[in-house]
């Protein structure tokens, strides 16, 4: 789909730097691998701090054995993340040496405060993992509040830059010279708060699901003990608010599109032409200027879009070609992230409803509970899978922009083409392998905590113990 | 002092800080890679997990640290550097990536095999690593990044001082992992692991010392900004990296390893700060310097901020972590009891079903 998005921009008339396309698969791959392990980085310190405190508060050992576990998880994970996210910041400069030669000390502070934000995190993820049984168990629990705080600063200065992109503020263009640039008000750009929370929240689901698949997963085996209810439920539960949530925070963020991006809003509604009002469009193609096979709704596309049953989506007939998105991709990609999202309120919907209504879903002997749990599996990947979407919607729908209406992306990207190549295969070689590892590795942990053994051994364990048993 | 070099001071503090913490860590890796077999090996491997495990995930947070607010503050200079210098910056970054997830993988790999694998991968992604990064700063200080970007993406950074800058790199991240190692050892009181630290340290000290004596020649004529300031204005930062060099290696010769972690310490970061005395005012030297370089006087002042709020947050919680690892506080096993409240789950509370 990337490759994709890169030859339909491509099909502009100006002629295009060498760099840009391998720019662009290379942006895609690293951003797509990184954004999942990202939402980890944000939403699993709070779920470990909810079960560690259960461990503390309520003397559960349960608990603390599954955060105990999910920490040594989250070591993993953010430590793959953490030189993912390295990979972006050098990319910054490599692949987009046009946006950031111009721009980088408008859009750059945020960044500066993600800086911070990812520094206390990864200290105080250092203290947390080491300091098992080194310190005194309420401070030790203490130690998580900085990661889930963090987390939430994190991604509001990401996505800050994001925002500021999309709707660019904070400096003028005088004489095609960047002035009066101010910071912050790049920073708090109008686009900031929505696209945050958007994000936060999605996280959760992402990370949310994710674990809870996993113990679903266990449970559809048999495994139907209270270590596994216990470790579905509580990242379930956190995946349900998120999910619930979503609609509403999305909704709010998209009703803005009106007024400040319309092509992008005119290509996920996949309005060729200005209606009034206008209908939802459910799936469909646009082949040749026509939309074909999509399900009309009427009235739907005003009431979501605009708040109102009159009110138009602007067509794509209004917009200049060359500042069209690619049309197909994006709409694809926002109606995947919408109907997956709702698919995983209800799945959501369907178990707490059930649950409160004296159904527990998660007993073996509970009609339907089969079903719920290979849902609970399938809602994992599905969450990713929407949060790819999502991201690939916004992404996409900004172009041919990189900072809307002032910059194309053609004007970002450098010249150099045939080495962009060799680092894009290469790439794509170093990330193929890195997961490998990660799920090589993580597999093997759960193996082994399913066989009882607590503490994994040391790098070379068990021949050290042999040393030493020698040395004796 | 005028905004842009209380940036750049700032941007410099944090390239220091870089070296002497994450090159302690990156370091470590060239002692596990020669540490020898998976039998003889052990022990030094196990004490590197022991050592860096806590503190390489902050310490990486540097590099991150320093490219946000060159990019901030010195926009274009940044633009200019990763277009001319790209191969050696992915390098670098192939090494930054397969050494922080193979180091990840390698603890809680399934199999000694496993293990094995993903240790040589963090092994020698480490020693490259610096390598690279040496040879970016020599090709900054020899004046090889034309301000507009695109220079040559091959001789800009090959000339000899960029080699210099890549072998004194690994040759003092080696150098510090191995005073840092070597102390955490002593105090761990194992004192076979001491003794056979205690000798390679003393020999990467001297090799360390005498190379980056010798580099001094080529710096001349390759570099000659950079060989007027480091023999004008820098000079005494050279003399106190030889005076502290020289000294930690007397140290170490008379195993008192605590003192030589400080002298150490202030061997390397005087080594860096006189490469950053030696070219200031410039930043791309004889191209840009730092004035010229510095983004809006607005986004300068935001950055005073943020770093603020570095030094008021971040400091302090990296002392906590780092006093943790630097004192008795964690120097006993590396896993502790497998939960600290409660006694461990036997079979019986969670039962197995297949």
């Amino acid at each position: 789909m990337d490759l994709l998005t890169g030859l339909t921009t491509l099909a502009a008339d100006v002629p295009d730097p060498a760099g840009l396309l391998p720019a662009r698969q290379q942006m895609a791959l690293s951003l797509g691998w990184h954004i999942v392990l990202a939402c980890f980085g944000v939403a699993f310190p709070t779920m470990i701090l909810v079960m560690h405190w259960r461990g503390v508060h309520r003397d559960d050992p349960l608990a603390l054995v599954l955060a105990r576990r999910w920490a040594k998880v989250s070591a993993v994970l953010f430590a793959i993340g953490a030189v993912s996210g390295t990979v972006l910041s050098f990319e910054m400069g490599l692949l987009w040496p046009g946006l950031m030669g111009r721009f980088g000390d408008v859009l750059g502070l945020p960044f500066a405060f993600e800086g911070v934000a990812f520094f206390l995190e990864a200290i105080f993820l250092g203290i947390y993992l080491y300091g098992w049984g080194r310190i005194p168990p309420r401070r030790h629990l203490l130690m998580l509040v900085p990661m889930a705080l963090t987390g939430i600063a994190g991604t509001f200065s990401v996505l800050a830059v994001n925002g500021w992109m999309n709707n660019p503020t904070g400096f003028r263009i005088v004489d095609g010279e960047v002035t009066d640039v101010d910071p912050w008000a790049a920073m708090f750009n109008s686009g900031v708060l929505w696209q945050f929370l958007h994000m936060w929240v999605a996280a959760f689901m992402v990370a949310g699901f994710s674990i809870a698949a996993v113990y679903a997963a266990g449970m559809l085996r048999g495994r139907r003990d209270r270590h596994h209810r216990l470790g579905f439920t509580v990242p379930f539960a956190f995946a349900s608010v998120a999910a619930l949530l979503q609609p509403a925070i999305g909704h709010l963020l998209g009703s803005r599109l009106a007024d400040t991006q319309p092509a992008k809003l005119a290509a996920f509604e996949l309005a060729t032409e200005t209606e009034s009002p206008s209908p939802l469009r459910l799936g469909g193609l646009l082949v040749d200027g026509e939309v074909r096979w999509s399900i009309d709704i009427p009235y739907l596309g005003s009431v979501i879009a605009r708040n109102s049953l009159t009110a138009p989506v602007q067509g794509l007939d209004t917009i200049p070609l060359d500042e069209q998105p690619p049309v197909n991709i994006t709409h694809l990609a926002f109606q995947s992230m919408v109907g997956i999202g709702t698919a995983l309120a209800l799945l959501a919907l369907v178990y707490w409803v059930a649950r409160w209504r004296g159904h527990d879903l998660l007993r073996p002997e509970a009609r339907g509970g089969t079903w719920l749990l290979r849902a609970a599996v399938a809602a994992g990947p599905l969450a990713v899978v929407a949060l790819e979407a999502g991201w690939i919607a916004t992404e996409v729908g900004r172009q041919p922009w990189v900072v809307y209406g002032v910059m194309r992306t053609t004007e970002a990207a450098g010249n150099a083409s045939t080495a962009l190549w060799w680092v894009l295969g290469a790439s794509a070689l170093l990330y193929a392998a890195m997961t490998v590892g990660a799920v090589l590795v993580l597999r093997s942990m759960a193996r082994r905590w399913r066989e009882g053994d607590e503490s994994l051994p040391s790098p070379y364990g068990p021949e050290l113990e042999r040393v030493e048993e020698q040395r004796r | 002092m005028s905004l842009e070099i209380a940036v750049a001071a700032a941007l410099f503090t944090g390239v220091v800080a870089y070296s002497v913490l994450g090159g302690a860590d990156f370091g470590s890796g060239f002692y596990d890679l020669t540490a020898g077999g998976t039998r003889r090996g052990a022990e030094l491997r196990r004490q590197v997990d022991h050592s860096i495990g806590p503190v390489w995930e902050a310490n990486h947070v540097w590099l991150i640290f320093v490219l946000v607010v060159w990019w901030t503050g010195f926009p274009s200079t940044f633009a200019a550097v990763a277009t001319t210098l790209a191969v050696p910056l992915v390098l670098a970054l192939v090494g930054i990536v397969l050494r922080g997830s193979a180091f990840a993988f390698r603890k809680y790999a399934a199999t000694v095999a496993q293990a094995r694998f993903f240790g040589v991968v963090f092994a020698a992604s480490s020693v490259v690593t610096p390598f690279f990064l040496g040879t970016v700063a020599g090709a900054i200080a020899s004046g090889r990044v034309p301000a507009a970007g695109e220079g040559d993406p091959w001789s800009s950074w090959t000339g000899a001082t960029s080699l210099v800058g890549g072998v004194v790199a690994v040759g003092t991240c080696a150098f510090l992992a191995g005073v840092f190692l070597v102390t955490d050892a002593a105090r761990a009181g194992k004192t076979g692991l001491t003794a056979a630290l205690r000798r390679r340290v003393l020999v990467v000290g001297l090799v360390t010392g005498a190379v980056v004596l010798a580099a001094l020649v080529p710096l001349h004529d390759d570099a000659p900004t950079l060989w007027t300031g480091l023999t004008g204005r820098a000079l005494p930062l050279v003399l106190v990296s030889f005076v502290a060099g020289t000294t930690t290696v007397a140290l170490v010769a008379v195993r008192r390893f605590g003192p030589a972690r400080w002298s150490a310490v202030l061997a390397v970061a005087s080594v860096v700060s006189g490469w950053g005395v030696a070219q200031y005012p410039w930043l791309l030297v004889d191209e840009v310097t730092l004035a010229q370089a510095a983004g809006a006087p607005a986004t300068l002042q935001g950055l005073l901020v943020a770093v603020g709020l570095a030094v008021v947050l971040v400091l302090p919680a990296l002392g906590y972590l780092l006093w943790l690892t630097q004192t008795q506080a964690w120097s006993g096993a590396p896993e502790a009891p497998a939960v600290s409240a409660g006694p461990p789950p036997g079979p019986g509370a969670r039962p197995r079903r297949r």
